[in-house]
């Protein structure tokens, strides 16, 4: 099918890649089916897009690209949400501000997305207080192994 | 809204496995503790607020910015 999207025009998806959001994202709880866009530039960043509503897509990022020791707990309660049986399955991205510049952009590790990619369903977590992941990251310090 | 009155030290129980009590009183500030189990999640409301809010702003991303990374 094809969905008119923000940032890339007119895209063809296949439906089995569309994941649900029960919840939506906070502030949009509406909004509940999203697909994952690659984007061909060298850089660890990728379109989340809904898929009804093309003014709804964000830049998402590999946050593991910015912040190499990023790590959390999924809770048991978000485990049986999503439905996964094997960590391999999850894939873990946050959403970028973009600024003017990529050096005033930010990176949201305060509240990453977690996506079961066997079954497609996702949910932006939050993680319990702490000052080394914050609401927003610099994405200039670019320190993981992706260039 | 279920409005209660507490003082220092009292406690309330929402449900058989949630505990909210008063710890301290100082001024404006109040010092809440909170016994729950793990799976229920514990935050203050503005860190919602804010998330709601940089989600909303993330979304105002100019959508120049794919001409962005190419320039980089």
């Amino acid at each position: 099918m094809k969905i008119a999207t923000k940032f890339l025009g007119e895209v063809e998806i296949i439906e089995q890649d569309i994941i649900t959001f029960e919840h939506g994202l906070l502030g949009l709880e509406d909004e509940k089916k999203f697909v994952i866009l690659p984007l061909d530039a060298d850089l660890p960043l990728a379109i989340l897009q809904s898929v009804e509503h093309a003014e709804i897509g964000f830049v998402v990022g590999y946050p593991f690209a910015f912040k190499k020791d990023y790590s959390f707990d999924i809770s048991e309660e978000d485990y049986k949400q999503l439905q996964i049986e094997k960590a391999e399955d999850v894939l873990t991205y946050a959403i970028v501000t973009m600024k003017e510049s990529f050096q005033d952009s930010t990176i949201n590790l305060l509240a990453p997305l977690i996506i079961n990619m066997d079954k497609k369903f996702g949910k932006q977590i939050v993680l319990q207080d702490n000052k080394s992941y914050p609401l927003r990251f610099p994405m200039q310090t670019l320190e993981g192994s992706v260039k | 809204m279920l409005v209660l009155s507490r003082k220092k030290d009292e406690s309330i129980m929402i449900g058989d496995q949630i505990e909210i009590k008063i710890l301290a009183v100082e001024g404006e500030q109040i010092k809440i503790g909170i016994v729950a189990p793990k799976t229920v999640k514990v935050h203050r409301s503005e860190v919602f607020e804010a998330i709601q809010a940089q989600n909303k702003e993330a979304l105002s991303s100019s959508t120049s910015f794919l001409e962005q990374l190419k320039k980089k």
